[in-house]
């Protein structure tokens, strides 16, 4: 395999407004993870949460990740091993949880036009997504410093983690 | 004297809790936190590991409120465990402003005098921006965002664009704040917010109940917007003052914004508005009621944060006297709060509802998100006073929720079939 290979997934395709409703569906939001996993997008992809491979990236229309602020919306997507969520725009709350939580959200006016049926190479320093069989390079928008830092550390918790440590080792030789 | 610069109310509320004398739509700015308010599915379960993880404490455990709503009252054994870990660690954690089962966190909050103007609050679920009547940056934010509040007391933003939502005009009988979000819904889509500011403004608005306002600025989240703001005045004064805040804390002058700094604006005529019903599965979906054909309803649904306050369960009754529910349709109601039973209780109200046949439910989240009692089976059709319709949310992925206010959804319960309150108010 080459080194392309072992970053790029299969795509898995969805229009416009996906909530997160079907992400994370209330009927299951008190059960463990892998349970509520198995019913991610179930209303609108059966096949989705069955077939999904880690690795596999999700290509979303406009406003990806609408309604609720629950977590378990990115959680889900996650635990079935999803690398990276393409959209042209997010909602506001579901972009912030996924980048907390170290999921690739990447912004991308051109996610219309990728294949439903590409394997994408990801290349998250640089902001692009790579068709592997037509080598069509799409371009998405590059995150602020701040929270490049953040994703770098693995998330806000392991960030905060960073913080709290410094400042209590700083304080200890005080 | 130096000459401010003009900002909207957004920019100015953004900038206080920034530390800045100005901002710019677009920069990214650190803001202290005034108060964070979090529920029981999204609070203590998801946040207890995470601090424990980073062995930190509460920044303030005085500017903390938590609120259990979701899975109340327990129904199984899952759920009394949700709402016994949020006991407990509420004490744990010395939070004193723990509301438990009184009722919806985004009606509970200003009802027990968390709210004033000027303050930046974050809330751990999406419809916090109804904390934007009462002149307060409320915003919601996912549960390890909460986290990072908990331990430092901040968080980062970009400040927001202003998008003006200007509503002039009277508004018919049996035509309210509802239809109003509904029809803006319609007109700008459910990203037309861009996650930015919007100020709901003009004489409509002005002369909104606080309640009804509420409406507005709690369904700023179905528009995609981070906040949904009203410049406060003597109603929210009045309000406010009810729910025990002291006089000298409600500041109205320092917080009216310049409409001119706003990015966008769109205007609305308040007395050409109908009744408004948004199809499944999108509120977006938003036409005049009577533009929806025939459609027979199993369920009717008074409840959630958006449709269950003292105003909307009066508007019920004003459907609902001496009527009753159709035979093949139920009518739910759930009180978004303790406190709104107590009044309608007072008023007369509860009782005008029960007499026409409507089915009383605890006060909660309950089956508006799928989580409570009432929760549809397949290929029903419900018609609610809620926020959302998304495909499953309130049960079985096959059935149907059409939203509507308490009007039209009192007098589709009365009909059997979606119906026009207008009808059933002459």
């Amino acid at each position: 395999m080459s080194s392309a290979a072992n970053n790029a997934g299969r795509v898995w395709k969805f229009g416009d407004n996906i909530d997160t409703d079907v992400l994370a569906p209330g009927l299951y939001m008190k059960s463990p993870l892998a349970e509520l996993a198995r019913h991610c997008l179930e209303s609108v992809e059966p096949r989705f949460a069955k077939e999904v491979k880690p690795g596999d990236i999700v290509v979303g229309g406009r406003n990806f990740g609408m309604g609720s602020s629950r977590e378990q919306a990115v959680m889900a997507l996650r635990e079935l091993g999803v690398a990276a969520v393409v959209a042209p725009s997010f909602a506001g709350i579901f972009y912030r949880n996924a980048l907390n939580l170290g999921l690739l959200a990447l912004v991308c006016p051109e996610a219309a036009q990728i294949r439903t049926d590409a394997v994408l190479a990801v290349d998250a320093t640089a902001a692009t997504l790579r068709d592997l069989e037509t080598g069509k390079i799409y371009v998405c928008e590059t995150l602020p410093a701040h929270l490049l830092q953040m994703i770098a550390d693995g998330g806000l918790l392991p960030h905060l983690e960073k913080k709290l440590n410094a400042q209590r080792s700083k304080e200890a030789q005080a | 004297m130096t000459q401010a610069i003009p900002m909207t109310l957004a920019e100015k509320l953004v900038a206080r809790a920034a530390g800045r004398e100005s901002v710019r739509p677009g920069e990214v700015v650190t803001a202290k936190v005034d108060l964070a308010m979090m529920h029981d599915s999204g609070g203590p379960r998801r946040v207890a590991p995470m601090l424990e993880r980073l062995q930190a404490r509460l920044w303030d455990p005085d500017r903390v409120v938590v609120i259990s709503d979701h899975y109340v009252p327990a129904v199984d054994a899952e759920s009394a465990g949700i709402l016994d870990l949020t006991r407990k660690w509420v004490k744990a954690a010395g939070v004193t402003n723990f509301h438990d089962m009184q009722g919806i966190c985004h009606v509970v909050l200003p009802e027990r005098g968390h709210l004033r103007p000027g303050l930046f609050v974050v809330g751990g679920d999406s419809h916090s921006p109804t904390g934007g009547a009462f002149g307060t940056y409320m915003f919601g934010v996912g549960a390890t965002e909460m986290c990072g509040v908990l331990v430092t007391g901040e968080i980062w933003l970009r400040v927001p664009e202003t998008i003006l939502l200007h509503w002039t005009g009277r508004l018919a009988p049996g035509v309210v704040a509802k239809d109003m979000i509904l029809a803006m819904c319609a007109k700008l889509g459910m990203d037309g917010g861009r996650y930015q500011a919007i100020q709901y403004a003009g004489d409509t608005v002005a002369g909104l109940a606080m309640q009804e306002r509420m409406t507005l600025s709690n369904m700023a989240a179905e528009l995609g917007a981070q906040t949904g703001l009203i410049a406060p005045d003597t109603v929210t004064r009045d309000y406010l003052l009810a729910a025990g805040v002291p006089a000298g804390e409600i500041e109205l002058a320092a917080w009216q914004g310049d409409a001119a700094a706003a990015a966008e604006r769109h205007d609305f005529d308040a007395a050409t508005l109908s009744p408004m019903v948004a199809a499944p599965h999108s509120p977006a979906n938003s036409a005049a009621v009577g533009e929806h054909g025939n459609v027979s309803v199993d369920q009717a649904y008074i409840g959630a944060c958006t449709g269950a306050k003292i105003n909307d369960l009066r508007m019920a009754a004003g459907v609902l006297k001496g009527r009753r529910v159709a035979s093949g349709t139920r009518l739910l109601i759930a009180p978004a709060s303790a406190r709104t039973t107590a009044e309608a209780a007072a008023d007369g109200t509860l009782a005008v509802l029960t007499e026409a046949g409507a089915i009383l439910l605890s006060s909660g989240c309950g089956a508006c998100a799928g989580y409570g009692a009432g929760v549809l089976a397949e290929n029903e059709t419900c018609i609610a006073s809620t926020a959302r319709n998304f495909k499953g949310r309130m049960g079985a992925g096959s059935s149907k929720v059409y939203l509507g206010s308490p009007y039209t959804v009192a007098a589709s319960a009365v009909a059997g079939r979606i119906a026009d309150p207008r009808e059933f108010l002459a």
